[in-house]
Protein backbone atom coordinates (compact mmCIF):
# COMPACT_ATOMS: atom_id res chain seq x y z
CA UNK A 1 0.00 0.00 0.00
CA UNK A 2 3.17 2.47 0.89
CA UNK A 3 4.41 1.60 -2.30
CA UNK A 4 1.46 2.76 -4.42
CA UNK A 5 1.14 5.78 -2.97
CA UNK A 6 4.73 6.49 -3.73
CA UNK A 7 4.03 5.89 -7.66
CA UNK A 8 0.83 7.90 -7.01
CA UNK A 9 3.04 11.02 -6.34
CA UNK A 10 5.17 10.70 -9.28
CA UNK A 11 1.95 10.08 -11.51
CA UNK A 12 0.67 13.42 -10.35
CA UNK A 13 3.78 14.94 -10.38
CA UNK A 14 3.74 13.77 -14.06
CA UNK A 15 0.43 14.81 -14.93
CA UNK A 16 0.92 18.32 -13.23
CA UNK A 17 3.83 18.85 -15.30
CA UNK A 18 2.43 18.16 -18.73
CA UNK A 19 -0.71 19.82 -18.27
CA UNK A 20 1.38 22.94 -17.04
CA UNK A 21 3.56 22.11 -20.27
CA UNK A 22 0.34 21.85 -22.00
CA UNK A 23 -1.00 25.35 -20.39
CA UNK A 24 2.25 27.16 -21.15
CA UNK A 25 1.94 26.54 -25.28
CA UNK A 26 -1.54 27.29 -25.27
CA UNK A 27 -1.18 30.87 -23.18
CA UNK A 28 2.13 31.79 -23.79
CA UNK A 29 3.21 30.40 -27.02
CA UNK A 30 -0.34 30.27 -29.03
CA UNK A 31 -2.03 33.46 -26.98
CA UNK A 32 -5.42 31.35 -26.18
CA UNK A 33 -7.68 33.01 -29.08
CA UNK A 34 -10.16 30.33 -28.61
CA UNK A 35 -11.73 30.07 -25.31
CA UNK A 36 -11.88 33.85 -24.33
CA UNK A 37 -13.89 34.77 -27.28
CA UNK A 38 -14.76 38.37 -27.00
CA UNK A 39 -18.32 38.86 -27.96
CA UNK A 40 -17.60 40.33 -31.43
CA UNK A 41 -20.07 41.63 -34.31
CA UNK A 42 -19.63 41.24 -37.98
CA UNK A 43 -19.89 43.82 -40.85
CA UNK A 44 -19.32 42.88 -44.29
CA UNK A 45 -17.01 44.83 -47.42
CA UNK A 46 -16.57 44.66 -50.94
CA UNK A 47 -13.53 44.47 -52.84
CA UNK A 48 -12.51 44.47 -56.37
CA UNK A 49 -9.50 42.15 -55.11
CA UNK A 50 -8.57 40.90 -51.92
CA UNK A 51 -4.76 39.79 -53.06
CA UNK A 52 -3.37 37.38 -50.39
CA UNK A 53 -5.76 37.91 -47.84
CA UNK A 54 -6.67 34.81 -45.81
CA UNK A 55 -9.36 33.96 -43.14
CA UNK A 56 -8.44 35.22 -39.75
CA UNK A 57 -6.29 37.62 -41.41
CA UNK A 58 -6.22 40.63 -38.86
CA UNK A 59 -8.09 44.09 -38.74
CA UNK A 60 -6.35 46.86 -37.48
CA UNK A 61 -7.38 50.14 -36.97
CA UNK A 62 -4.60 53.26 -36.05
CA UNK A 63 -2.35 49.91 -36.12
CA UNK A 64 -4.58 48.31 -33.22
CA UNK A 65 -5.79 44.41 -33.58
CA UNK A 66 -9.71 44.98 -33.66
CA UNK A 67 -10.59 41.85 -34.89
CA UNK A 68 -10.18 39.40 -37.30
CA UNK A 69 -11.28 38.39 -40.98
CA UNK A 70 -14.43 36.06 -40.13
CA UNK A 71 -14.78 34.68 -43.86
CA UNK A 72 -13.98 35.41 -47.61
CA UNK A 73 -16.76 34.91 -50.23
CA UNK A 74 -17.45 35.37 -53.98
CA UNK A 75 -20.66 37.35 -54.33
CA UNK A 76 -21.27 35.77 -58.45
CA UNK A 77 -23.80 39.22 -59.10
CA UNK A 78 -21.43 41.77 -58.53
CA UNK A 79 -18.44 39.74 -59.18
CA UNK A 80 -16.64 41.34 -56.32
CA UNK A 81 -15.40 39.61 -53.10
CA UNK A 82 -17.17 40.03 -49.87
CA UNK A 83 -15.06 39.84 -46.72
CA UNK A 84 -16.93 38.83 -43.14
CA UNK A 85 -15.02 41.11 -40.43
CA UNK A 86 -15.56 39.84 -37.20
CA UNK A 87 -15.00 43.19 -34.83
CA UNK A 88 -14.50 43.35 -30.75
CA UNK A 89 -17.47 44.40 -29.21
CA UNK A 90 -15.60 47.08 -27.23
CA UNK A 91 -14.98 49.15 -30.45
CA UNK A 92 -17.34 50.90 -32.07
CA UNK A 93 -17.20 52.33 -35.77
CA UNK A 94 -18.82 55.35 -37.62
CA UNK A 95 -21.19 53.65 -40.14
CA UNK A 96 -19.07 55.89 -43.28
CA UNK A 97 -15.72 53.54 -41.74
CA UNK A 98 -13.59 52.94 -44.72
CA UNK A 99 -11.78 49.44 -45.13
CA UNK A 100 -8.54 48.86 -46.99
CA UNK A 101 -6.27 45.84 -47.79
CA UNK A 102 -3.07 46.40 -46.87
CA UNK A 103 0.38 44.92 -46.47
CA UNK A 104 2.21 44.84 -43.32
CA UNK A 105 6.09 45.34 -44.35
CA UNK A 106 7.12 45.08 -48.09
CA UNK A 107 6.42 41.51 -48.15
CA UNK A 108 4.25 40.59 -45.03
CA UNK A 109 1.31 39.28 -44.09
CA UNK A 110 -2.22 40.90 -45.52
CA UNK A 111 -4.51 42.85 -43.14
CA UNK A 112 -7.70 45.05 -42.92
CA UNK A 113 -7.31 48.77 -41.82
CA UNK A 114 -10.61 50.45 -40.78
CA UNK A 115 -9.89 54.22 -41.24
CA UNK A 116 -12.91 55.86 -38.92
CA UNK A 117 -15.32 58.13 -40.53
CA UNK A 118 -17.39 60.88 -38.82
CA UNK A 119 -20.90 59.80 -38.89
CA UNK A 120 -22.60 59.69 -35.59
CA UNK A 121 -24.35 56.20 -36.99
CA UNK A 122 -22.49 53.32 -35.82
CA UNK A 123 -21.99 50.24 -37.60
CA UNK A 124 -24.05 47.37 -36.43
CA UNK A 125 -23.95 43.30 -36.68
CA UNK A 126 -24.70 42.63 -40.31
CA UNK A 127 -24.25 46.34 -41.61
CA UNK A 128 -21.94 46.97 -44.68
CA UNK A 129 -18.84 49.07 -44.87
CA UNK A 130 -19.45 51.09 -48.06
CA UNK A 131 -15.74 52.28 -49.02
CA UNK A 132 -13.60 49.85 -49.54
CA UNK A 133 -10.55 49.53 -50.75
CA UNK A 134 -8.63 46.86 -52.85
CA UNK A 135 -5.48 45.02 -52.09
CA UNK A 136 -2.41 46.24 -54.33
CA UNK A 137 -1.45 44.06 -56.77
CA UNK A 138 2.27 44.34 -57.75
CA UNK A 139 1.79 43.26 -60.89
CA UNK A 140 -1.21 45.60 -61.66
CA UNK A 141 1.15 48.55 -60.48
CA UNK A 142 4.20 47.58 -62.81
CA UNK A 143 1.75 46.77 -65.75
CA UNK A 144 0.31 50.68 -65.40
CA UNK A 145 3.43 52.30 -64.67
CA UNK A 146 4.55 50.73 -68.24
CA UNK A 147 1.45 51.34 -69.42
CA UNK A 148 1.59 55.29 -67.73
CA UNK A 149 5.42 55.36 -69.61
CA UNK A 150 4.82 54.44 -72.97
CA UNK A 151 2.06 56.79 -73.25
CA UNK A 152 4.23 59.76 -72.26
CA UNK A 153 6.80 59.26 -74.61
CA UNK A 154 5.42 59.88 -77.83
CA UNK A 155 5.56 57.22 -80.89
CA UNK A 156 8.86 57.34 -82.94
CA UNK B 1 13.01 -20.38 -62.68
CA UNK B 2 12.72 -22.56 -59.34
CA UNK B 3 14.42 -19.50 -57.34
CA UNK B 4 11.63 -16.59 -58.86
CA UNK B 5 8.74 -18.92 -58.09
CA UNK B 6 10.40 -19.24 -54.55
CA UNK B 7 11.04 -15.74 -54.44
CA UNK B 8 7.37 -15.33 -56.13
CA UNK B 9 6.06 -17.67 -53.44
CA UNK B 10 7.52 -15.68 -50.15
CA UNK B 11 6.74 -12.36 -51.38
CA UNK B 12 2.62 -13.96 -51.43
CA UNK B 13 3.51 -15.59 -47.95
CA UNK B 14 4.67 -12.19 -46.40
CA UNK B 15 1.70 -10.39 -47.98
CA UNK B 16 -0.76 -12.69 -46.74
CA UNK B 17 0.52 -12.67 -43.50
CA UNK B 18 0.75 -9.28 -42.96
CA UNK B 19 -2.85 -8.80 -44.00
CA UNK B 20 -3.82 -11.64 -41.31
CA UNK B 21 -1.11 -9.56 -38.74
CA UNK B 22 -3.49 -6.12 -39.97
CA UNK B 23 -7.11 -7.67 -39.24
CA UNK B 24 -5.98 -9.86 -35.84
CA UNK B 25 -4.55 -6.39 -34.65
CA UNK B 26 -7.75 -4.58 -35.85
CA UNK B 27 -9.71 -7.41 -33.47
CA UNK B 28 -7.37 -7.21 -30.88
CA UNK B 29 -7.86 -3.32 -30.74
CA UNK B 30 -11.63 -3.58 -30.55
CA UNK B 31 -10.92 -6.60 -27.80
CA UNK B 32 -8.79 -4.02 -25.95
CA UNK B 33 -11.66 -1.50 -26.38
CA UNK B 34 -14.05 -3.85 -24.65
CA UNK B 35 -12.18 -4.74 -21.91
CA UNK B 36 -10.84 -1.41 -21.35
CA UNK B 37 -13.63 -0.63 -19.06
CA UNK B 38 -13.02 -2.87 -16.60
CA UNK B 39 -9.37 -1.43 -16.48
CA UNK B 40 -10.21 2.29 -16.33
CA UNK B 41 -12.37 1.06 -13.02
CA UNK B 42 -9.23 0.06 -11.43
CA UNK B 43 -7.33 2.89 -11.97
CA UNK B 44 -4.30 2.12 -10.05
CA UNK B 45 -3.27 -0.31 -12.66
CA UNK B 46 -3.79 2.46 -15.50
CA UNK B 47 -1.61 4.94 -12.60
CA UNK B 48 1.17 1.97 -12.68
CA UNK B 49 1.53 2.13 -15.94
CA UNK B 50 1.51 5.76 -16.79
CA UNK B 51 3.95 5.78 -14.30
CA UNK B 52 6.33 2.92 -15.84
CA UNK B 53 5.87 4.62 -19.74
CA UNK B 54 5.12 8.44 -18.31
CA UNK B 55 7.10 9.33 -15.59
CA UNK B 56 10.31 7.13 -16.19
CA UNK B 57 10.70 8.49 -20.18
CA UNK B 58 10.04 12.05 -18.53
CA UNK B 59 14.39 12.42 -18.76
CA UNK B 60 14.82 11.44 -22.07
CA UNK B 61 11.85 13.56 -23.39
CA UNK B 62 12.85 16.90 -21.22
CA UNK B 63 16.97 16.68 -21.98
CA UNK B 64 16.05 16.04 -26.02
CA UNK B 65 13.47 18.30 -25.96
CA UNK B 66 16.21 21.19 -24.89
CA UNK B 67 18.55 19.65 -27.07
CA UNK B 68 16.69 19.64 -30.49
CA UNK B 69 15.79 23.36 -28.80
CA UNK B 70 19.09 24.54 -28.92
CA UNK B 71 19.78 23.23 -32.24
CA UNK B 72 16.99 24.85 -33.64
CA UNK B 73 17.76 28.01 -32.03
CA UNK B 74 21.64 28.05 -33.46
CA UNK B 75 20.25 27.60 -36.60
CA UNK B 76 17.21 29.34 -37.11
CA UNK B 77 18.98 32.13 -36.04
CA UNK B 78 21.68 31.65 -38.46
CA UNK B 79 19.66 30.87 -41.41
CA UNK B 80 17.08 34.06 -40.15
CA UNK B 81 19.92 36.69 -39.93
CA UNK B 82 20.53 36.40 -43.58
CA UNK B 83 17.07 38.02 -43.90
CA UNK B 84 17.67 40.59 -40.93
CA UNK B 85 14.78 39.10 -39.15
CA UNK B 86 16.55 37.02 -36.34
CA UNK B 87 13.87 38.14 -33.38
CA UNK B 88 11.75 35.48 -35.97
CA UNK B 89 13.45 32.55 -34.77
CA UNK B 90 10.96 32.60 -31.65
CA UNK B 91 8.45 31.50 -34.62
CA UNK B 92 10.66 29.30 -36.26
CA UNK B 93 11.52 27.31 -33.08
CA UNK B 94 8.14 27.34 -31.93
CA UNK B 95 6.07 26.25 -34.82
CA UNK B 96 8.42 23.63 -36.06
CA UNK B 97 8.33 22.14 -32.68
CA UNK B 98 4.42 22.55 -31.87
CA UNK B 99 3.81 21.19 -35.43
CA UNK B 100 5.96 17.97 -36.04
CA UNK B 101 8.79 18.22 -34.46
CA UNK B 102 7.46 17.65 -30.55
CA UNK B 103 4.32 15.06 -31.24
CA UNK B 104 7.11 13.50 -34.29
CA UNK B 105 10.25 13.08 -32.03
CA UNK B 106 8.52 12.07 -28.52
CA UNK B 107 6.89 9.32 -30.64
CA UNK B 108 9.93 7.94 -31.68
CA UNK B 109 11.32 8.27 -27.95
CA UNK B 110 8.57 6.96 -26.56
CA UNK B 111 8.12 4.16 -28.94
CA UNK B 112 11.92 3.01 -28.17
CA UNK B 113 11.69 4.07 -24.77
CA UNK B 114 8.38 2.55 -22.93
CA UNK B 115 7.09 0.83 -26.31
CA UNK B 116 9.77 -1.79 -26.53
CA UNK B 117 9.40 -2.36 -22.63
CA UNK B 118 5.71 -2.73 -22.52
CA UNK B 119 6.46 -5.33 -25.91
CA UNK B 120 9.30 -7.33 -23.86
CA UNK B 121 6.92 -7.67 -20.57
CA UNK B 122 3.93 -8.73 -22.26
CA UNK B 123 5.82 -11.49 -24.64
CA UNK B 124 7.98 -12.57 -21.35
CA UNK B 125 4.30 -12.71 -19.75
CA UNK B 126 3.19 -14.94 -22.74
CA UNK B 127 6.44 -16.87 -22.98
CA UNK B 128 6.43 -17.80 -19.01
CA UNK B 129 2.66 -18.50 -19.54
CA UNK B 130 2.27 -16.06 -17.25
CA UNK B 131 -0.79 -14.90 -19.39
CA UNK B 132 -2.39 -18.50 -20.15
CA UNK B 133 -2.04 -18.73 -16.30
CA UNK B 134 -4.46 -15.92 -15.71
CA UNK B 135 -6.79 -17.19 -18.20
CA UNK B 136 -6.97 -20.35 -16.30
CA UNK B 137 -7.75 -18.30 -13.09
CA UNK B 138 -10.71 -16.35 -14.79
CA UNK B 139 -8.61 -13.54 -14.89
CA UNK B 140 -8.77 -11.75 -18.46
CA UNK B 141 -5.21 -11.33 -19.60
CA UNK B 142 -6.74 -8.08 -21.73
CA UNK B 143 -8.31 -6.55 -18.98
CA UNK B 144 -5.81 -7.43 -16.54
CA UNK B 145 -2.16 -6.91 -18.79
CA UNK B 146 -3.14 -5.57 -22.21
CA UNK B 147 -5.68 -2.69 -21.55
CA UNK B 148 -4.26 -0.63 -18.73
CA UNK B 149 -0.75 -0.33 -20.59
CA UNK B 150 -2.84 0.58 -23.64
CA UNK B 151 -4.03 3.32 -22.20
CA UNK B 152 -0.72 4.63 -19.87
CA UNK B 153 1.11 4.65 -23.40
CA UNK B 154 -2.44 6.68 -24.91
CA UNK B 155 -2.55 9.00 -22.04
CA UNK B 156 1.10 9.59 -21.44
CA UNK B 157 2.22 10.29 -24.95
CA UNK B 158 0.71 14.19 -25.25
CA UNK B 159 2.02 14.83 -22.08
CA UNK B 160 5.37 13.61 -23.26
CA UNK B 161 4.96 15.74 -26.45
CA UNK B 162 3.91 19.00 -24.56
CA UNK B 163 6.76 18.57 -22.28
CA UNK B 164 9.34 18.09 -25.01
CA UNK B 165 7.96 21.32 -27.04
CA UNK B 166 7.99 23.04 -24.13
CA UNK B 167 11.23 22.40 -22.84
CA UNK B 168 12.08 22.96 -26.84
CA UNK B 169 11.22 26.10 -26.69
CA UNK B 170 12.59 26.75 -23.69
CA UNK B 171 16.08 25.65 -24.97
CA UNK B 172 15.60 27.89 -28.14
CA UNK B 173 14.85 30.76 -25.97
CA UNK B 174 18.11 30.09 -24.29
CA UNK B 175 19.97 30.57 -27.69
CA UNK B 176 18.51 33.07 -29.19
CA UNK B 177 18.00 35.79 -26.01
CA UNK B 178 20.84 35.28 -23.31
CA UNK B 179 23.48 33.55 -25.60
CA UNK B 180 23.41 35.75 -29.05
CA UNK B 181 21.40 38.77 -27.64
CA UNK B 182 18.06 38.36 -29.88
CA UNK B 183 15.35 40.71 -27.68
CA UNK B 184 13.44 39.14 -25.49
CA UNK B 185 10.12 41.25 -25.84
CA UNK B 186 10.58 40.55 -29.55
CA UNK B 187 11.39 36.87 -29.48
CA UNK B 188 8.17 36.37 -27.51
CA UNK B 189 5.73 38.77 -29.22
CA UNK B 190 6.33 37.41 -32.95
CA UNK B 191 5.94 34.11 -31.35
CA UNK B 192 2.52 35.00 -30.20
CA UNK B 193 1.70 36.72 -33.33
CA UNK B 194 2.34 34.07 -35.35
CA UNK B 195 1.17 30.68 -33.18
CA UNK B 196 -2.37 30.17 -33.31
CA UNK B 197 -4.05 27.66 -30.72
CA UNK B 198 -6.02 26.05 -33.39
CA UNK B 199 -4.09 25.27 -36.20
CA UNK B 200 -0.68 25.07 -34.47
CA UNK B 201 -0.99 24.05 -30.49
CA UNK B 202 -4.46 21.90 -30.88
CA UNK B 203 -2.98 19.95 -34.18
CA UNK B 204 0.04 19.15 -32.46
CA UNK B 205 -1.96 17.71 -29.24
CA UNK B 206 -4.26 15.86 -32.08
CA UNK B 207 -0.87 14.53 -33.37
CA UNK B 208 0.49 13.48 -30.24
CA UNK B 209 -2.78 11.40 -29.09
CA UNK B 210 -2.88 9.33 -32.68
CA UNK B 211 0.54 8.62 -32.39
CA UNK B 212 0.44 7.44 -28.55
CA UNK B 213 -2.50 5.55 -29.80
CA UNK B 214 -0.43 4.09 -32.80
CA UNK B 215 2.61 3.15 -30.59
CA UNK B 216 0.21 1.72 -27.42
CA UNK B 217 -1.59 -0.52 -29.69
CA UNK B 218 1.54 -1.53 -31.54
CA UNK B 219 3.26 -2.51 -28.86
CA UNK B 220 0.87 -4.36 -26.72
CA UNK B 221 -0.22 -6.07 -30.18
CA UNK B 222 3.24 -6.93 -30.67
CA UNK B 223 4.38 -8.69 -27.52
CA UNK B 224 0.43 -10.44 -27.20
CA UNK B 225 1.07 -11.99 -30.42
CA UNK B 226 5.00 -12.85 -30.09
CA UNK B 227 6.21 -16.01 -30.66
CA UNK B 228 6.87 -17.61 -26.51
CA UNK B 229 10.89 -17.79 -26.83
CA UNK B 230 13.34 -16.01 -26.56
CA UNK B 231 13.91 -15.21 -29.82
CA UNK B 232 10.42 -14.50 -30.50
CA UNK B 233 10.35 -11.92 -27.61
CA UNK B 234 13.54 -10.13 -28.94
CA UNK B 235 12.04 -10.28 -32.64
CA UNK B 236 8.47 -8.92 -31.51
CA UNK B 237 10.78 -5.88 -29.56
CA UNK B 238 12.30 -5.46 -33.09
CA UNK B 239 9.12 -4.77 -34.97
CA UNK B 240 7.63 -2.71 -31.99
CA UNK B 241 10.18 0.08 -32.82
CA UNK B 242 10.47 -0.29 -36.25
CA UNK B 243 6.79 -0.45 -37.10
CA UNK B 244 5.86 2.64 -34.53
CA UNK B 245 8.30 4.20 -35.90
CA UNK B 246 7.57 3.89 -39.66
CA UNK B 247 3.65 3.99 -38.30
CA UNK B 248 4.38 7.83 -36.64
CA UNK B 249 5.97 9.56 -39.94
CA UNK B 250 3.50 7.37 -42.16
CA UNK B 251 0.62 9.01 -39.59
CA UNK B 252 2.57 12.18 -39.62
CA UNK B 253 2.56 12.60 -43.57
CA UNK B 254 -1.53 12.00 -43.37
CA UNK B 255 -2.15 13.91 -40.54
CA UNK B 256 -0.02 17.06 -41.83
CA UNK B 257 -1.67 16.51 -45.39
CA UNK B 258 -5.28 17.21 -43.78
CA UNK B 259 -4.21 20.22 -41.06
CA UNK B 260 -1.85 22.29 -43.12
CA UNK B 261 -2.68 21.49 -46.70
CA UNK B 262 -1.29 25.67 -47.79
CA UNK B 263 -4.36 27.23 -48.47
Amino acid sequence: MMNRTALDLWVGIFVAIGFAALTFLAMKVGNFSVFNKAPTYVVTAQFDNIGGLKVRAPVKSAGVLVGRVSSIDFDAGSYRAVVGIEIDSRYEFPSDTSAAILTSGLLGEQYIGLDAGGDIEMLRDGDRVMLSQSAVVLEKLIGQFLFDRASETPAQ
Amino acid sequence: MNGLLSALRTVGAMTIDGIWRLGFATRFLVAVLMHSGQSLRRVHLTIREIYFSGVLSLLIIVVSGLFVGLVLGLQGYDILQRYGSSEAVGVMVALSLLRELGPVVAGLLFASRAGSAVTAEIGLMKATEQLKAMDMMAVNPLARVVAPRFWGGVISMPLLAAMFSTMGIFGGWLIAVPVIGVDDGAFWSQMQAAVDFRTDVLNGVIKSVVFGTAVSLIAVFEGYDCQPTAEGVSRAITRTVVTSSLAILALDFVLTSFMFRGQ
